[in-house]
């Protein structure tokens, strides 16, 4: 059972910090997109928040399989 | 403190694993010893019948529906069709008003995506996105709906499992997702020809030596180039229904946890579970219709790429 929950925090910690540096990198190069050529700006949050929604889903991907470990695989583990 | 615990996580395990569990028609095998209510049934023949609980579900193996997320899904598609027609059927060439502007503006945001985003000839593809926009859009939404609403209705009519957001189901994005990957191979076949797309597959991204001594060494790059193309090709439609399905089934995994909060009654935390759920909500509100966009977008993006000539 202690493996389960160490493998379930692992997985969000591990998810969670590569999201967290993908999302830094995205919204960065966007304010510099966007402070170079302010006409460019509609344009390239429409491609941000596609990309942010890529991003996005391995960490919450991450989440759910990690709550499903937690509550439902670990008790019947025990 | 130790028992009260290991009561109540018990209680938790079986409260989520009964919400994630699909209301299932399936073919339970000869011989299959049903249990229920206390009482012993040995099927003396291989029969079609519902699932009575998850391990009978598990048991029917490949011969088994998912009625509900069927019917939900199959309903959605249906309430999407009507009302985009009857707008259509009404539409006024003047000043449109309320549902009419809601419509047009889907229908000019789509368009507008598709002719950025593709550059062929088909018509097609700008129905089609349409249509897995919204459609993806309402099967998302269902998870807005109240975790135990439909479900504890549903009981009151003597149906035990039900699994209202069918885009929870694996079955059903996965299955989108290889409707789109018959519509590239079909285009792709279609457009470039097959000569030219198998040439795509084994001529890249290594371009094979065709003269000079170096020609001994052309099997084995055409024979890397298949094997990375064709794990490109096949990892495009896994992703795309993946994604969507780990998204939607990780939202609903936090609603039916935050439910779980609401089982001891008024207290401070069933205030906190209400507030946390119309957080979640809100929060929610923006990655369904992220998801759903973004389904869309990769579908018409992999679609392109089976039209692009070299």
């Amino acid at each position: 059972m202690e493996l389960v929950i160490v493998a379930a925090a692992i997985m969000l910690g591990l998810g969670a910090l590569g999201a967290a540096i993908g999302m830094g990198l995205l919204g960065g190069r966007l304010l510099e997109g966007t402070a170079r050529q302010p006409e460019l700006a509609a344009m390239l949050q429409g491609k941000m928040f596609l990309l942010a929604g890529l991003i996005d889903a391995v960490p919450i991907i991450g989440v759910g399989i990690a709550m499903y470990l937690i509550f439902v695989v670990a008790p019947s583990v025990a | 403190m130790a028992s009260e615990t290991t009561t109540e996580t018990f209680d938790t395990s079986a409260y989520i694993s009964h919400h994630l569990q699909n209301l299932v028609y399936g073919k339970l095998p000869e011989g299959y010893e049903r249990v229920e209510d206390g009482h012993h049934e040995v099927l003396e023949q291989a029969s079609w019948t519902w699932a009575h609980s998850a391990q009978e579900a598990a048991d029917m193996g490949f011969n088994a529906l998912h009625v509900d997320s069927l019917a939900w899904s199959f309903g959605l598609g249906v309430i999407f069709c009507l009302l985009f027609a009857s707008v259509a059927r009404k539409a006024s060439s003047g000043v449109p008003a309320g549902l009419q502007n809601f419509v047009e503006m889907i229908v000019d945001f789509v368009d507008g995506n598709v002719k950025d985003m593709f550059h062929g000839k088909n018509a097609l593809v700008a129905p089609l996105a349409l249509t897995i926009f919204v459609w993806v859009f309402l099967m998302n939404f269902m998870d807005l709906i109240p975790v135990d609403l439909i479900p504890k209705i549903m009981e009151a009519f003597g149906i035990h499992y039900q699994k209202i957001v069918p885009s929870t189901d694996p079955n059903i994005t996965l299955g989108m997702a290889l409707g789109v990957f018959v519509l590239m191979i079909y285009y792709s076949l279609k457009v470039k020809g097959p000569i030219a797309f198998i040439k795509e597959l084994s001529c890249q991204p290594f371009a094979p030596p065709t003269k000079g001594p170096a020609i001994i060494l052309a099997p084995l790059l055409i024979a890397v180039n298949l094997f990375m193309e064709i794990v490109g090709l096949l990892a495009k439609p896994f992703s795309l229904g993946l994604r969507l399905f780990g998204n939607m089934y990780a939202g609903e995994m936090i609603f039916i946890l935050i439910a779980t909060m609401f089982v001891g009654g008024l207290s401070f935390w069933f205030v906190l579970g209400g507030l946390l759920q119309i957080g979640w909500a809100i929060f929610h509100i923006l990655i369904i219709t992220l998801q759903a966009f973004i389904f869309m977008v990769l579908t018409v993006v992999y679609l392109s790429m089976s039209h692009e000539e070299h």
